[in-house]
């Protein structure tokens, strides 16, 4: 099977600014990795490459190719032709959350099946009752169903955060680039998203990508580290590698940043729960 | 007491450097400018031909004038009312259509939604709607159409498309892009993006802006009447040109009145949208 998430020499840079820099990054179906690095290392920049939400460098020193699932993205500083038909199947959890805070909750969620239905439907917002119960399951699923009917930008962070995992689970998403989900969370919701996130890809087998910049969640819940630094990964492996010692070895003296922000302990992950079972 | 601020305006001689001095070439600049300011001041009073010793020649005309306004005259109320309702018509549909038109235009000459070709194209197109007076579009439809309310609509309609699409446009441009990301993300259409990302964003504004431009529209209709556009104006017009001033008074207190009325209204609805 093809790999869900394939970068071959990707570069962007921004006027002077290498923000990656001839990256190549293979991410197998349903693996769950973490990409951690100072802010200003291009986690960002990486995740929004991937998805084709901007555009690699043309003449960089490679390819510049993303494929997913074999479904190219984007290649030489060119969007695919039929890239939306790459991204039905990436979803997408940013730290602002990225939702239309005016329209309710469900229609956000609803939002996911516009890339599966007909064009026409979609734009005038006629969704029909399967696809309505699909968006409410899924809103049930990550716990916050009672919420449906109302406006997103009622929420809090951490829930609005969950209408996001539940638009990528209605997208019927097999990858999905999270990031720094929790990067705008208080601890428990940061807790609980992540345990939504890793829940979800846990049953249904989805690969998820999770930038961090808190190393400590990312040892907690993932088994593969990517660490990236100046626009450079420069560590790819077991999280069991990641230490302090070995934090300040790749980032100097901005390892601090990676270490000491989070004060408090990270609480283990949730067990393979069913992740109804959450409740807000 | 003296000898201490005395030291210390010493000492601040000392220490301060000289004050700036203003120099020649300003000086001049600045001499310059008065001197074409009043130059275009007088050449203007002599072009508009103004005369203010006619309005004391003419004070007996201005005084019949004077008291007649102050006697308004309502006895054709029910013609007034019927006329400031084809005002309001006239006001409504051309800020519908202009607000129908608007938002396609509006969209599409937001540069964080459309191509740089398309906003380029439309917004000189929208610059010249706006450009031009609605009084100038009514004469123009008025010799399309004929005399009545329907040139006034269009006149409306084609300025305010222009005034509308502005707004509406920079109203897009001021949006929050990430929602509208969180839509291409899911392989959403270009049109999809625009339903679900920016409309919402904008809707509250754009309401905002459609009544505001309704108040202003219902101004213009009252004026657009006296070229021959219809509505209260043309009726204002004739009595003015019968020299039926108490009438003519009487309709201005209905137009004043209306207007009032209406930008009370409007504003409170404005203010539930922002
Ligand atoms: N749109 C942009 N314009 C200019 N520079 C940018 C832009 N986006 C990111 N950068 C720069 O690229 C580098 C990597 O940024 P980013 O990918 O956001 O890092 P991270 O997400 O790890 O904090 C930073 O130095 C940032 O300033
Ligand atoms: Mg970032």
């Amino acid at each position: 099977m093809a790999a869900a998430l394939q970068l071959d020499r990707v570069s962007k840079t921004y006027g002077q600014m290498r923000a990656v820099e001839n990256v190549s990054l293979t991410i197998q179906p349903g693996e769950r990795v973490a990409l951690i690095g100072a802010s200003g290392s291009g986690k960002s920049t990486l995740i929004r490459l991937a998805s084709g939400l901007i555009l690699a460098d043309r003449n960089g020193s490679g390819s510049g190719a993303v494929h997913s699932f074999g479904i190219k993205v984007q290649e030489g500083g060119k969007l695919a032709r039929d890239v939306r038909t790459a991204r039905r199947h990436i979803g997408l959890v940013f730290q602002q959350f990225a939702l239309s805070g005016r329209l309710s909750v469900l229609t956000n969620v609803l939002v996911g099946a516009l890339g599966r239905m007909n064009a026409l439907r979609g734009t005038l917002g006629l969704f029909n009752a399967d696809e309505r119960r699909t968006a409410y399951a899924a809103l049930a699923e990550v716990g916050i169903a009672q919420h449906a009917a109302k406006r997103a930008r009622e929420l809090s962070g951490g829930q609005q955060q969950r209408v996001a995992i539940a638009r990528a689970l209605v997208q019927g998403a097999k990858l999905v680039l999270a990031d720094e989900p929790i990067a705008s969370l208080d601890p428990k919701s940061a807790k609980r998203v992540m345990d939504t996130l890793v829940t979800m890809s846990r049953d249904y087998g989805i690969a998820l990508v999770v930038s961090l910049h808190q190393v400590d969640y990312a040892t907690a819940y993932f088994d593969r580290i990517v660490a990236m630094n100046a626009g450079r990964i420069v560590f790819d492996g077991p999280a069991s590698q990641i230490n302090a010692a070995f934090l300040t070895e790749l980032y100097g003296a901005s390892a601090e940043e990676l270490i000491l922000p989070s004060q408090f302990v990270v609480p283990a992950p949730a067990e393979a729960a069913a992740p109804s079972q959450t409740v807000s | 007491m003296f000898a201490a601020a005395d030291d210390a305006h010493r000492t601040a001689t000392r220490t301060m450097p000289a004050p700036p001095v203003t120099p020649l070439t300003t000086r001049l600049f600045r001499l310059v400018l008065a001197a074409v300011t009043v130059v275009i001041l007088v050449a203007a009073w002599y072009e508009a031909e103004m005369n203010p010793a006619q309005l004391w020649r003419d004070s007996g005309n201005m005084a019949t004038l004077g008291a007649d306004f102050l006697r308004p005259d309502f006895t054709d109320w029910d013609v007034y009312v019927n006329a400031m309702l084809e005002t309001l018509a006239i006001a409504i549909w051309g800020t519908v259509l202009a607000v129908i038109a608007g938002i396609p235009l509006g969209i599409l000459s937001a540069e964080n939604v459309a191509p740089h070709w398309m906003v380029f194209t439309v917004r000189r197109l929208m610059d010249a709607c706006r450009a031009i007076n609605e009084l100038v579009f009514a004469l123009i439809f008025i010799a399309a159409v004929g005399l009545g309310p329907f040139a006034g609509v269009l006149a409306l309609f084609i300025h305010t498309t222009g005034v509308v699409a502005k707004l509406f446009s920079e109203a897009v441009e001021a949006i929050d892009p990430a929602p509208v990301e969180g839509i291409r993300g899911t392989g959403g259409t270009w049109l999809q993006e625009v339903i679900y990302g920016v409309l919402p964003q904008v809707m509250p504004l754009w309401i905002s802006y459609a009544l505001y431009r309704f108040e202003s529209n219902v101004r213009s209709a009252t004026v657009l009447g006296i070229v021959g556009g219809g509505g209260i104006g043309m009726t204002f017009n004739e009595t003015m040109r019968g020299f039926l001033y108490s009438q003519a008074s009487a309709i201005l207190i209905m137009v004043v009145i209306t207007v009032s009325l209406l930008d009370m209204v409007s504003q409170r609805i404005r203010k539930k949208f922002i």
